[in-house]
């Protein structure tokens, strides 16, 4: 197998795992209608716990709610099946972007309900890096819908 | 246009992923679901929404204040009268922490439809203080030297009494005989006594009554009282409860005023029935700490969590009481313990059993307290089925050897070290990607501290509750029989204490049983210590 190819299953296997991660997360939250992030905001850390407090008070936490179990179906569904996947990284990349704000892993702050031990770096930032990945180097042409659009164009 | 198989698998083979991920996710959380509503369906607790009480309507009420230390100045923050100071002070502490809501929840409080009509205080500094804050030209507030002239004075409805304990009882029956109603704080009376002249002046009398245990109001309190009636925890034989603080204030050592002197309090009037000592800035301001004024841990915290636990299981008065314990942290020249362990024994009572007719009956309720270490022991309620920590939160577990749950422990629909429920109205459970924590709110417990989108605190529920039965009729939750009750419990405890003897109840005359040779209200109230030979020792 030539090296480009080595790549591009390397980056397909990413590409699934991470749309594999997303969408469990939103469907465990579209099946529970007593999910609520409210917890999760109302204990952020950091630069930004007055921002995400905001977004805890009564008269937007359901649509806040409604948006992140949205937004996370939406990055699962575009990487696994290989279609607008740009767009599901970005929007995989904000969503992240928001958790890491939320509850960073700066010295000095309150790790609350984390397995690890971080500092300045952790698996939100990874998983962040990852999707710029996949951002840059798309891979539904070659496993996704994609690759039957392609086959269309050129049929045309 | 032509697909190949290969193209097709190539195309959407993501298709299948997406397909089990959902089928997962979907199966997973339906299943846990369902699990959890099984459980919750046969335990079928129903958390309490907060009591309704009738408005206050027509002519406000005319409340007066007899006295206006720490606590008289919270109850009033409760009727909606804070004193400038007091709000000075919180927006410092806002612009430091914003966290901080006292302000914010004070400004949203629910305007009660009173009159603050005077205030009784005998430190001159403290009355001033109400008035400056609270008289206004519309409503001038008027001081009043003594609790007699302010009670016999026609011009007030209702008193809120926070004086020492040695004054509730004389000022209560004042007021009762005199038509004008009563809140007054714990520990009820400071004398066996007295306890029963209270009763049968708030019996004669029309006007309303009501002990200031907050906590009764308290959400979770009448919820856990509606776990306990279904028999979740099946027969509880051992409750578990205590105090535990560990700094200066916990231990009563409040600040002494620098404006105190002789000039600026009515001495005598503070001393009243207690033993005549000359003027004494510490005995004023830390009454607590001694028994001619005060009740120490029975009767100031003890009483708490003797009322959190009757309001749940109304236990009534105990058959028994043994306590020990000494001034082991705070050898200050106190008399009261800071060190204590009340043990009353319920020989009787049950909270049902699911187990054979006539195996469980009886209880000892454990106090254990101590003023020299603040580590957060929880109030707990165990029982042959299931062990409840009871607090602003409520947790339950099975236990391992329930007979109820023998079914579902052995089929793990439960396990030992798992909560079957939780009730959490201050809710805050971390979830998102990062960390999967997913606990269940209890039950959309998140709403009930808060009435129409306020948030309330407990002892403004009392006071409502009190002021709506004074202008609507209705009974109070903490009146003349759970006061009673309570402070005959807190007294057995003081005198076991002191006397380091069993104090026994007699429930069919409804005393505490004599001890030869003594006057047990002596005991209570002296000064000295006095010890199992009875030998009194300074």
């Amino acid at each position: 197998m030539e090296k480009k190819s080595k790549i591009e299953i390397s980056v397909i296997i990413l590409r699934v795992l991470i749309g594999w991660h997303f969408l469990y997360e939103g469907i465990v939250k579209l099946y529970n209608p007593d999910w609520t992030a409210f917890g999760y905001l109302a204990s952020a850390q950091g630069p930004f716990k007055s921002v995400f407090s905001a977004l805890a008070n009564e008269s937007v936490i359901g649509w806040v709610d409604t948006l992140n179990m949205a937004a996370l179906m939406v990055v699962g569904i575009t990487l696994l099946l290989g279609i607008f996947e740009k767009m599901g990284a970005i929007v995989g990349i904000g969503l992240l972007a928001m958790y890491y704000l939320s509850h960073p892993p700066f010295p000095g702050l309150t790790q609350l309900n984390v397995e690890g031990n971080y500092w300045l770096v952790n698996k939100n930032l990874i998983e962040m890096a990852a999707l710029l990945l996949l951002y840059h180097f798309p891979t539904g042409y070659r496993f996704g819908i994609k690759n039957l659009r392609k086959h269309k164009t050129v049929a045309q | 246009m032509k697909w190949t198989r290969r193209d097709l698998l190539k195309g959407l083979g993501g298709l299948p992923i997406l397909g089990a991920v959902w089928w997962a996710g979907a199966s997973n959380t339906v299943g846990k679901r369902r699990e959890r509503s099984v459980i919750l369906e046969q335990l079928n607790i129903q958390p309490s929404l907060p009591p309704a009480v009738p408005g206050i309507s027509g002519e406000p009420i005319s409340v007066g204040i007899i006295g206006f230390g720490i606590r008289g100045e919270q109850l009033c923050r409760s009727l909606g009268f804070a004193t400038n100071e007091w709000i000075e002070d919180m927006k410092v502490e806002v612009q430091e922490n914003p966290n901080n809501k006292g302000l914010e929840d004070f400004m949203n409080q629910e305007k009660l439809n009173i009159q603050l009509a005077g205030v009784c205080d005998i430190f001159d500094y403290r009355a001033e203080r109400a008035l400056n804050s609270f008289s206004t030209e519309e409503n001038k507030i008027k001081r009043y030297g003594t609790y007699q002239e302010m009670i016999q004075s026609g011009e007030i409805d209702a008193v809120v009494i926070a004086t020492p304990d040695h004054w509730h009882a004389p000022i209560a029956i004042e007021a009762l005989n005199n038509g004008v109603h009563v809140y007054v704080e714990k520990p009820m009376t400071h004398t066996i006594e007295e306890t029963y002249r209270l009763r049968e002046a708030a019996n004669n009398s029309n006007a309303v009554f009501a002990v200031g245990h907050q906590h009764r109001q308290t959400l979770s309190f009448r919820t856990a009282r509606d776990i306990v009636e279904k028999g979740t925890l099946g027969h509880v034989s051992l409750i578990q409860t205590n105090t535990n603080r560990n700094d200066d204030n916990g231990a009563w050592n409040y600040e002494l005023h620098e404006k105190a002197n002789p000039n600026t309090i009515d001495w005598q009037q503070f001393l009243g029935s207690a033993p005549q000592i000359p003027f004494n800035k510490n005995h004023f301001f830390r009454w607590r700490k001694w028994w001619a004024y005060g009740s120490g841990l029975s009767g100031d915290l003890l009483t708490h969590d003797y009322d959190r636990l009757n309001c749940v299981l109304n236990m009534g008065i105990p058959e028994s009481v043994m306590a020990s314990g000494g001034v082991y942290t705070h050898n200050d020249g106190r008399n009261v313990p800071d060190v204590m362990q009340v043990n009353m024994e319920f020989p009787n009572f049950t909270t049902g059993s699911s187990q054979v007719k006539g195996k469980e009956r009886g209880m000892t309720f454990c106090y254990s307290a101590t003023l020299g270490n603040g580590f957060n022991r929880p109030t707990i309620l165990m029982g042959h089925d299931g062990t409840m920590e009871l607090g602003n939160r409520l947790t339950i577990w099975p236990d391992g050897g329930s007979t109820r749950y023998a079914e579902m422990l052995e089929n793990d629909k439960m396990s030992p070290g798992i909560p079957i429920y939780q009730y959490n109205p201050g809710a805050n459970a971390p979830d998102a990607v990062s960390s999967a924590t997913s606990q269940y709110f209890a039950d959309k417990g998140l709403m009930w501290t808060y009435i129409d989108g306020k948030r309330v605190d407990s002892t403004f529920l009392h006071m409502r509750e009190w002021l709506s039965a004074i202008r609507n009729g209705g009974k109070v939750s903490c009146g003349i029989k759970e006061g009673f009750e309570e402070a005959i419990a807190a007294h057995m405890a003081g005198l076991s204490w002191k006397l380091g003897k069993r104090i026994e109840w007699d429930r069919e005359t409804e005393t505490i049983k004599p001890i030869e040779g003594l006057d047990l209200d002596e005991v209570l109230l002296s000064n000295e210590m006095i010890r199992t030979d009875y030998i009194k020792v300074s």
